[in-house]
């Protein structure tokens, strides 16, 4: 069988399976569509969670992340699962016992504002589409590499795809269907990795491959790469290149924002109760941490074989000639994402540090999804990749959806516009919302604009300084009142999207920048990234909550008992059929 | 409800978070960043001690963390009588 054949037999096989599920999880309630009745079984629940958690970005673009940075990639990997610590103990078990669907609607409640609850649909709609937007151009590269479709077409399929599960089965339908793309994400993720660190350490299990010596040999694997590397003229690996300063607050921006992201949240609203809501937030990191924690091996030995590709021997000398290069780098020619010019006309192919006279560039975002033909592996192991990365980027955008969805049904309509609404009014309402969302964002993302863990890092930043501050002090502090709310996340949300433009373009049109991140507004060279600011953000929507608060009337009586109420987990049964 | 029992649960709570995330910022933010040059000499296998606090080991506490505190607030929740 080809190698295409393959590809196509294990994509379409993925996608039967996700079909099967969603028609036997149909939603017929609005509970159902929300919440999944709030039936659903913590691990089962976890596992689910971290399915949708773990994006393109996660399973694509962080291990390529990684192997270009180095040591300087840690505030991803703490970052992104830090964020959960912050999640399980700030806000999801008090989130569960007030007992109702969406996250504006607990700020519109807690805080008895429906400009409050407004703007927070505001920034979930904001920060979601961001990341629904890398989500299907991380499936336009799967689909046009693996099965040599063009990548718009590409990302029509997979948004069609989600349509119809998400759709058609909603929070039940995507839970489910989810707990499928995690068992093909999470093998297609560490299957390779097994095979690759075996290959060079002789360790099974990549997290001990990753701290131990290349075979055969006595220096460790980190080393031999880092020495290869500045033999070449790059960047040290083990080396911190990045201020202190600036990867403090990157992993502070990024964990406060997986603790703010809605459609995160949203998950721990299924679970039966309170506890469970804690347990959850467990199981959901045990299965992260099963990729987070492959990942750094993953970054390492990709790029260590990625180099050895190219120098068999390990030194300059034994540069390898451009006829003679491997089929893989011919074939990932065509998608544009890796380059070779021969700027000395010598055919020989020169790839290092010095951006002058480099001849091979190689887009990180092929690290993960062309390692296993970097490493020879066989081709079942390639296809398996093939439906993870797009099982990885679907699973997101299913639930990314799912809380836009029902944040323009549930808090705007139902809430606001038409409280009359019938139960289908609302479930249709939620079904066009989705709709009109995923053609917006994959009509977008099919104009090509730039990918990865960049974009998503953005959305990262806007629900770190609205949302997760919000939530936080509407559980901690009975004294925030409507107006401090309102206040504060308006200030968080567009002091970081000003600083996020300035640096990024307008709109996230380039010309349109006023500074780089090279030489940010603050502290100038080596000062505060675009990425890092949401922490600040953050801080800023602390202060000026609670000023604005102080000086402005105490919240009623009603929203102190249900602040104390919250904190509490006894009643929360009461609370699933409001 | 009496009011001044949950007041006492809630004051544990915040005790109890206080401790867990004092842990959580000392091995991310200390040991994998801040600290990561006086912990040079320290080698787990072939990383020096920040290097693999900042992309291994810091995961494996926040797992124990969040592990840790769902088995306590549990206790805490019988104690009180607050439970589900």
């Amino acid at each position: 069988m080809s190698q295409y054949a393959l590809n196509l037999l294990f994509v379409v096989a993925s996608f039967a399976l996700y079909f099967g599920i969603a028609i036997w999880a149909r939603a017929g309630s609005t509970s159902e569509f929300y919440a999944a009745g709030r039936g659903v079984n913590p691990i089962v629940n976890g596992m689910a969670t971290a399915a949708d958690w773990m994006s393109a970005a996660s399973f694509i673009s962080m291990a390529g992340l990684i192997a270009r940075l180095g040591y300087d990639a840690s505030p991803y990997l703490m970052g992104w699962t830090g964020g959960y610590v912050l999640l399980a103990m700030l806000l999801a078990p008090y989130l569960r016992k007030f007992g109702k669907y969406t996250v504006p609607e607990f700020i519109g409640d807690r805080f008895y504002s429906n400009t409050a609850r407004t703007v927070a649909v505001i920034c979930l709609i904001v920060a979601s589409l961001t990341y629904v937007l890398g989500q299907m151009t991380g499936v336009g590269v799967a689909f046009s590499r693996f099965l040599e479709i063009d990548k718009s077409i590409g990302i029509w399929i997979g948004a069609a795809i989600v349509i119809f599960y998400a759709v058609l089965g909603g929070m039940k339908g995507v839970t489910y269907t989810q707990v499928a793309q995690y068992c093909v994400l999470i093998m297609a993720y560490t299957i390779p990795a097994i095979f690759v660190s075996f290959e060079i350490t002789g360790h099974v299990l990549p997290q001990l491959g990753f701290i131990s010596n290349v075979s055969g040999t006595e220096v460790s694997m980190l080393e031999t790469l880092d020495g290869m590397l500045k033999e070449l003229g790059f960047a040290s690996y083990l080396d911190q290149k990045d201020t202190t300063l600036n990867m403090v607050l990157l992993t502070l921006t990024l964990m406060i924002g997986t603790a703010g992201l809605p459609h995160v949240i949203a998950r721990f609203f299924t679970v039966p109760k309170v506890s469970d809501a804690r347990w959850s937030a467990g199981w959901t990191l045990v299965f992260i941490a099963i990729l987070y924690t492959s990942a750094s091996s993953v970054g390492a030995m990709a790029d260590l074989n990625l180099k050895k590709t190219v120098y068999p021997t390990g030194e300059l000398s034994s540069a390898i000639a451009y006829d003679d290069r491997p089929s893989w780098m011919s074939t990932w020619e065509t998608t544009g994402l890796l380059k070779f010019e021969d700027k000395n006309s010598d055919g020989i192919i020169n790839y290092v540090g010095d951006a002058e006279t480099n001849e091979l560039t190689v887009n990180g975002d092929i690290m993960v999804l062309a390692n296993p033909e970097i490493s020879n592996l066989p081709g079942w192991v390639i296809a398996l990749v093939a439906a993870g990365g797009i099982a990885a980027a679907l699973s997101t955008a299913a639930g990314l959806l799912m809380a836009i969805s029902s944040a323009v049904s549930h808090d705007l309509i139902k809430s606001q516009i038409n409280p009359n609404i019938s139960e289908k009014g609302e479930l249709l309402a939620a079904r066009i919302s989705m709709v009109v969302a995923i053609v917006a964002a994959t009509w977008v993302a099919s104009l090509g604009l730039p990918l990865a863990a960049k974009t998503v890092a953005l959305a990262f930043g806007l629900a770190a300084s609205s949302i997760f501050p919000a939530l936080m002090m509407g559980i901690f502090s009975k004294r925030i009142n409507d107006k401090g709310a309102v206040a504060g996340m308006i200030a968080g949300l567009t002091i970081t999207l000003v600083y996020i433009f300035l640096h990024e373009g307008w709109f996230f049109f380039a010309n349109t920048a006023s500074f780089s991140n090279a030489a940010p507004l603050l502290g100038g060279e080596g000062g505060i990234k675009s990425t890092s600011f949401g922490a600040i953000g953050a801080m800023v929507n602390f202060v000026v909550a609670y000023f604005v608060s102080n000086a402005t009337d105490e919240p009623p009586q009603e929203i102190q008992d249900l602040v104390e109420s919250v904190r509490i987990p006894q009643g929360a049964g009461a609370a699933v059929d409001h | 409800m009496a009011n001044k029992d949950n007041s006492a649960y809630w004051a544990a709570n915040k005790r109890l978070i206080f401790i867990c995330l004092a842990i959580w910022a000392f091995c991310s933010y200390g040991m994998g960043i801040i600290f990561r040059p006086f912990l040079m000499g320290i080698k787990i296998g072939g990383a020096d001690l920040g290097f693999w606090m900042a992309q291994q080991g810091s995961i494996y506490v926040f797992l124990i963390l969040i592990f840790f505190y769902a088995w306590r607030m549990n206790k805490l929740d019988q104690k009180h009588g607050v439970e589900e």
